[in-house]
């Protein structure tokens, strides 16, 4: 046990902090704190990273993957959060990708693996639905085989950026007489651009546009788009949940978002003090931080088992439940931090070449959105509450 | 950066589990705990025949190859039974005393004796009104001639019954609670004018209060730098902080194993507890503290060589997350055993205790918590 990093590590790193330096495009750095991204520019992101050879730093090296260690992906993923680059959307990349590299068949691998890597595809996520969030296996919409295609019907809902989406990976129900509700379901892929796909957008509470209703009405897809073998869905669909775990527990972002919080607190007066010096809201930022280092050595610790070969277990179900918890409560204290002008809504205002005076501080306009915004993060990807579950049974044995 | 064990640390940690698993069953435990003695001196000849009070020492100091890693496993092990061997205070506390601030010739008159069992240490630094803080010290030390005489109280001093020698913080200058003008010495309990008051803890361990009244030592009794012992002091304290953190987790992993495995047995309404959702994700909660306690177990242990500031975070860091993780696994195993949860007959109450007790060993979560804030904002 240690923690040096070695001199190649060290080097590594200065590397990644080299090209992000001089590779991160200006105008998404200017965009730091507006959040709301573009298609383009995700797409632009990534096509940096491919052109570099970091297009997928958790891939394996036969599909164009990095091959890095997973120190080196840890150290990635830290200059990243610290240059406060664009996040990586994890549909394509971390979630359909461990599936097709597992299940899918050697064509759909050569056609869609690369044009993931190399920021041809924007994928989305046709999982949740109305009647089926936390119960998923419960879900409804069917594909009926007709020849050598799938009729498609029925609705998904929660599209996470559904409205850039190029493609669309479905869970369908394609046995509608199989007794159990996890079985007759199958992963099929599907071109958003199809005749009957209709993606309708829903409005969060804070005003964001990121998720979106998912409509299917006869739409025929072709039955080389079935991923694995028909009806046999629900476990590629479980395997994908838990690579999904893994990634979600945002540790180096979170980082950066403390080191924000102190500036915000170093800068926000209360009698006359930085707040930072109130020690009942200094006292909160630490209890944050040392819940950040125990969620960093616990994934430290899975990806070093990972590292000796033994895949994501249902302890990500941890990472989950703690790295959400830590990243709403991070927007809850700049919120709390920000004071008073935490209350001005700022959607659609300022707008470009607005010449008045600003309202507050900078730091202070997204600080309700982002509060309200990540409420969502206990509830996607598996709720919490689903995830105790997991723990529960897959691991407690209870 | 690696987090696995060696396979001699797998192999030490294999030996102290069965030196555990058959000499400190729960009941022997209990009787060794309420006996005269209060301890058992032939436990104590085992563990140095065994290697285990020279393991976290490398081979220069007279140990056998290993250090902060060696520390955690067998403390971890030992919490698993409750050991009640002064192990934090003799190998942990002493020998870290001895190699960071010890001179050439105390390390060659007091490493070789500890490791092999003779020499036992306490650390007697906490009085009746400094609470945590190790630079609150009001024992005294009046040079005379070549030497000192020490005056003062010591409070609660664990595993004083049972020690040879005590390492004592001293006032030699400055004001009450000044960083500066601490040294510790290192006194022969049984040095004339040392009095000592014996009594048991709650958690089953024995403790002392002890009176110093003009008591004679020489200047070469003094570990470290005179005037400046503090820093020594909190760097020692820092490891014992790692070691009982380690000493936390094995309460926590026989706690979660023991309710875990009593909730599928009991059965209520016709099935056993465990069926019960809302009782299922207590024991999970149980168990994500617990796996955040080895996480932070394992990052003090290492930081433990880094710089002054690192380490320090580092430690209280840990022990605000074992003070809150301990609180929750205690109470939740004690209530998921029900009635059966309060009696002394089970184990669970009597780490219920010990872990309650490490809450507030050397600073309690909200000290700590304050520390740690001091710090890391400047």
């Amino acid at each position: 046990m240690d923690l040096n990093f070695l001199p190649e590590d060290i080097g590594f790193r200065q590397e990644v902090r080299t090209f992000l330096e001089n590779e991160y495009p200006a105008e998404l750095r200017a965009k730091v704190s507006r959040e709301e991204y573009t298609k383009e520019e995700f797409l632009l992101w990534q096509r940096i990273l491919y052109k570099r050879g970091w297009g997928a730093p958790a891939w394996p090296k036969q599909y164009g993957g990095t091959g890095w260690t997973a120190t080196q992906r840890y150290i990635f993923q830290e200059e990243c959060a610290c240059a406060e680059t664009i996040p990586i959307p994890p549909f394509g990349m971390s979630m359909l990708a461990p599936v097709l590299m597992a299940f899918a068949n050697d064509e759909q691998k050569a056609h869609y693996l690369p044009r993931i890597l190399n920021g041809t595809d924007f994928w989305c996520q046709g999982y949740s639905e109305p009647g089926a969030g936390s119960d998923l296996a419960s879900l409804k919409t069917k594909a009926e085989r007709l020849g050598d295609q799938y009729i498609i019907n029925g609705q998904k809902t929660w599209t996470t950026l559904g409205h850039f989406a190029d493609w669309i990976f479905v869970l369908c129900r394609t046995n509608p007489a199989s007794r159990k509700p996890q079985e007759g379901i199958s992963f099929i892929l599907v071109d958003m651009k199809t005749p009957g796909v209709e993606v309708r957008p829903i409005i969060t509470m804070e005003g964001g546009h990121e998720v979106n209703e998912t409509w299917f009405t006869d739409v025929k897809v072709p039955v080389a788009n079935l991923v694995g073998k028909e009806n046999e869905g629900w476990t590629y669909a479980k395997y994908l949940l838990a690579h999904e775990r893994t990634g979600i527990a945002g540790v180096a972002r979170s980082k950066k978002g403390i080191e924000r919080l102190r500036e915000i607190a170093s800068a926000e007066l209360d009698r006359g003090e930085p707040i930072i010096r109130n020690p009942d809201f200094a006292r909160k930022i630490s209890e944050l931080e040392i819940d950040l280092t125990a969620l960093e050595y616990t994934e430290l610790r899975t990806l070093a088992r990972e590292s000796e070969g033994k895949g994501p277990g249902p302890e990500s179900s941890i990472l989950k439940i703690k790295g959400t918890e830590i990243q709403q409560r991070l927007t809850e204290l700049t919120l709390e931090a920000v004071g008073a002008y935490g209350a001005p809504d700022f959607r659609g205002f300022p707008r470009e070449g607005d010449n008045q005076l600003p309202v507050g501080p900078g730091y202070a306009h997204l600080a309700a959105p982002a509060y309200a915004n990540m409420r969502k993060t206990s509830i996607y990807g598996g709720s919490n509450e689903i995830q105790h579950n997991i723990i529960a049974k897959m691991v407690l044995g209870l | 950066m690696n987090f696995s064990f060696t396979s001699e640390q797998d192999m030490l940690r294999h030996s102290v589990a069965r030196l555990v698993r058959e000499h400190y069953d729960f009941e022997t435990r209990r009787k060794v705990a309420r006996s005269d003695a209060g301890w058992r001196p032939e436990m104590w000849a085992q563990f140095a025949e065994l290697g285990l009070l020279g393991a976290p020492f490398s081979e220069e100091e007279g140990g056998f190859g290993g250090g902060p890693i060696e520390a955690m496993i067998i403390s971890e092990e030992f919490g698993k039974g409750l050991v009640i061997e002064p192990y934090l205070q003799t190998v942990i506390i002493g020998g870290n005393f001895l190699r960071h601030g010890g001179t050439a010739e105390q390390k060659e008159e007091h490493i070789p004796r500890f490791i092999g069992g003779e020499t036992i240490f306490a650390f007697a630094a906490y009085e009746p009104k400094s609470r945590y803080d190790l630079s609150d010290v009001s024992t005294t030390a009046m040079k005379v001639g070549a030497g000192y005489t020490l005056n003062g109280q010591k409070s609660v001093v664990l595993g004083a019954p049972f020690a040879t020698h005590l390492i004592v913080t001293v006032r030699t200058s400055c004001g009450q609670r000044d960083r500066a003008g601490v040294t510790v010495f290192l006194v022969p309990k049984n040095a004339k004018g040392v009095a000592t008051r014996d009594y048991p803890t709650v958690d089953g361990l024995r403790a002392s209060e002890i009176y110093f009244e003009n008591v004679a030592v020489d200047a070469a009794a003094i570990v470290g730098e005179v005037e400046n012992g503090l820093p020594l002091v909190e760097k020692v304290i820092d490891y014992a902080i790692a070691a009982l953190c380690a000493e936390a987790v094995g309460c926590f992993k026989v706690l979660n194993e023991a309710t875990i495995a009593y909730a599928k047995q009991r059965k209520q309404f016709g099935r056993p507890i465990a069926d019960f959702q809302v009782l299922q994700h207590r024991m999970v909660d149980m168990f994500m503290a617990a796996e955040q306690a080895i996480s932070m177990t394992y990052m003090v242990t290492l930081k433990l060589e880094e710089s002054d500031k690192a380490r320090k975070l580092a430690a209280s860091g840990a022990k605000v997350q074992i003070g809150k993780a301990g609180r929750l696994i205690s109470q939740e195993a004690v209530q998921i055993h029900g009635g059966m949860g309060m009696t002394d007959e089970l184990n669970v109450g009597h780490f219920f205790k010990r872990i309650t007790m490490i809450e507030s060993q050397f600073g309690n979560t909200d000290w700590h918590l304050r520390r740690y804030t001091e710090l890391s904002n400047g």
